[in-house]
């Protein structure tokens, strides 16, 4: 602890004062064998905002979000959520944590409400199962089995299996990814609500319209690591060209475009 | 209480996923009850009979063909049929006759020694043709002919297909549904709520034993009332012995399953974990067949423990004192799965 430096006070300062930081990370590296995924990284995610991690497929996003989220542990860096830490806390703060990943298929032979009900019971606070099944609009198909779900109305299941226990902080990996523009829309408003709420979101994705429509900041990443880090409007017109979007910023920032595999 | 939004407790609602998913798979229903009923079925069509066994014996042209063949249809219980050279060497490889009769003079005999029913077959048409020839009977014994319950191939065999049935529903159940879950990576999902680990392997065991009472129930009231198999012992000592058998072949199961990804990856384990055992812990022929250097190991295999347990029970009447050796192995088999397993499991 005393080894690390000057962050580490300030953030130490910081608790004594407000409440820490939704989510902050220094220096997190990660390898894959001779594949670097993540270099680097420093994050600071505050209480209340929705904060967007923006980048390329391969840019290291869901790498970094899974060892924020406590699935994986970096080769080096420190990770503190809620002020609270991994390993020594891990219990407590699934407690107060939602987490939505990318690609998790539900079980398909359960009912809306049955795969709800099963998740509602991990958790010792939050809505009802009735209020969960309304907040992400599902009423109608509560006693579907998720086999005959459309692909919106799956990634609405998942993201309510993810606020069951109304988290303090929500993770989001690629929510909208594959969506159609009205199921999108339609999750994005989830979010805003729960956001409104005072809750905090961290979410990623590559695509800019959805940074733009619900992240209060966005940090782009490539490469494994952390190339800006603002609100969208203000890296926008840190271009300094009318018209200009996201993709422009990225462009302008590494020479490539957003979507290259 | 705690609260949990109108859910029962995560042991509870694990299982009731579990049971869901596999009430509401139908193939899922057939393996684990139809399927061995209709293996009893079949078994018993065949092997259920009593009296005497008919002795098919192949007969090829040759000299004095019709006083041989006359010879062998007056004695009891011998079935000949009329057969070219080619053919009955191809009905003797195949099974359709047991031993075949050349005439002439001597008569030959053409059988293969290794073959039981062919040795048998080689006694009967031996007295017949040396009596056709003129041989006497110095006394005629006094036959007594018993039946003994329990004594059928069928009687043996059905504790062999319980323990073979408990080891692969237990077994596939649970490994397959712990691999489909983390290649779907659902696991990975539930690893990131604060879900207790020892809930979710405590749920698949529960839903486990749901299974085992349907899958145990229904071949043993097959056996009882359609096929006539008698059971000896007290039918508590029975469910007890599957209820450990099932145990231990669940945590088999979950050590097999520990840390594969793909089906096809942990259905190549299964196989390689139970085919062995379907041969040599005495499911359709006693295990007595191989050498004596194995029986240790053999014995200490947890199929070979719970069928002879099984058996003990059913057909000897065994006590709780007489199957005591087996429970231990199979407890042990139990103990030491799960403690491998725990410390071996990949949730993602």
């Amino acid at each position: 602890m005393y080894t690390l430096c000057h962050n580490h006070e300030v953030i130490d300062a910081a608790w004594r004062e407000t409440p820490p930081p939704a989510v902050v990370c220094r220096g997190l590296h990660k390898r894959y064998g001779e594949v670097v995924a993540v270099d680097g990284l420093d994050l600071e995610v505050r209480r209340g905002e929705c904060f967007g991690l923006l980048g390329p497929n391969g840019a290291g996003k869901t790498t970094t979000i899974e060892i924020l989220e406590g699935l994986m542990p970096p080769d080096a860096g420190e990770v503190e959520v809620l002020g609270l830490r991994w390993g020594r806390h891990a219990r407590a703060l699934r407690q107060r944590l939602g987490i939505q990943l990318q690609e998790t298929q539900l079980s398909e032979k359960l009912t809306v409400e049955e795969t709800i009900r099963l998740f509602r019971s991990f958790y010792h606070r939050g809505p009802t199962v009735d209020e969960v099944v309304k907040l992400v609009e599902l009423e109608s198909k509560r006693g579907s089995r998720v086999g005959k779900l459309s692909g919106g109305q799956r990634q609405r299941l998942s993201v309510a299996c993810a606020l069951v226990n109304q988290p303090d902080v929500l993770f989001l990996d690629e929510p909208t990814t594959g969506l159609d523009p009205q199921s999108r829309r339609h999750l994005w408003a989830i979010l805003l609500e729960f956001r409104s709420r005072g809750g905090t979101v961290l979410l990623t994705t590559h695509y800019m319209d959805e940074a733009q429509a619900v992240c209060d900041r966005v940090g782009i990443v490539d490469q494994g690591r952390l190339i800006a880090i603002d609100t969208p409007e203000a890296l926008v017109r840190g271009l300094g060209e009318p018209g200009k979007t996201l993709e422009d910023v990225f462009v302008a920032l590494t020479g490539r475009h957003l979507r290259d595999d | 209480m705690t609260d949990r939004g109108g859910a029962f407790h995560p042991v509870i609602e694990l299982t009731l996923a579990r049971l869901r998913e596999f009430l509401r798979e139908p193939e899922a229903l057939f393996w684990v009850v139809f399927f061995p009923v209709l293996l009893a079925f079949a078994l018993g069509l065949a092997f259920s009979r009593s009296g005497e066994p008919e002795v098919h014996v192949g007969l090829v042209p040759g000299p004095g063909d019709a006083r041989v063949r006359e010879a062998l249809l007056s004695a009891p219980g011998l079935v000949v049929h009329d057969l070219s050279r080619e053919a009955a060497d191809r009905a003797l490889r195949d099974g359709e006759v047991a031993l075949v009769v050349r005439p002439g003079s001597p008569p030959g005999y053409r059988f293969d020694a290794a073959r039981e029913e062919s040795r048998l077959a080689r006694l009967a048409v031996d007295a017949a043709l040396q009596r056709a020839a003129g041989r006497e009977d110095r006394f005629e014994p006094r036959i007594e002919r018993v039946e003994i319950p329990g004594s059928r191939y069928v009687d043996w065999v059905i504790p062999g297909l319980l323990g073979m049935n408990i080891m692969g529903t237990g077994m596939w159940a649970l490994g397959y549904a712990v691999v489909y879950a983390r290649s779907r990576r659902l696991l990975k999902r539930l690893a990131a709520t604060p879900m207790s680990r020892a809930h979710y392997l405590a749920a698949q065991m529960l839903a486990r034993l749901v299974f085992l009472g349907l899958e145990v129930g229904a071949l043993l009231l097959f056996a009882r009332f359609v096929l006539d198999v008698p059971i000896a012992g007290s039918l508590v000592l029975v469910a007890a012995v599957s209820l450990l058998g099932a145990l231990s072949f669940a945590g088999l199961g979950m050590l097999v399953a520990s840390r594969a990804r793909t089906i096809e990856a942990v259905s190549g384990w299964m196989n390689f974990t139970m085919v062995p055992m379907w041969v040599l812990s005495g499911v359709f022929f006693s295990s007595a067949h191989f050498p004596n250097v194995t029986q240790p190991l053999i014995n200490a295999l947890p199929l070979t423990a719970l069928i002879d347990a099984l058996r003990a029970v059913m057909l000897d009447g065994a006590g709780f004192g007489g199957v005591a050796g087996e429970a231990a192995i199979l407890a042990a088999w139990t103990v030491g799965c799960f403690a491998l397993a725990l410390r071996l499991f990949r949730w993602q």
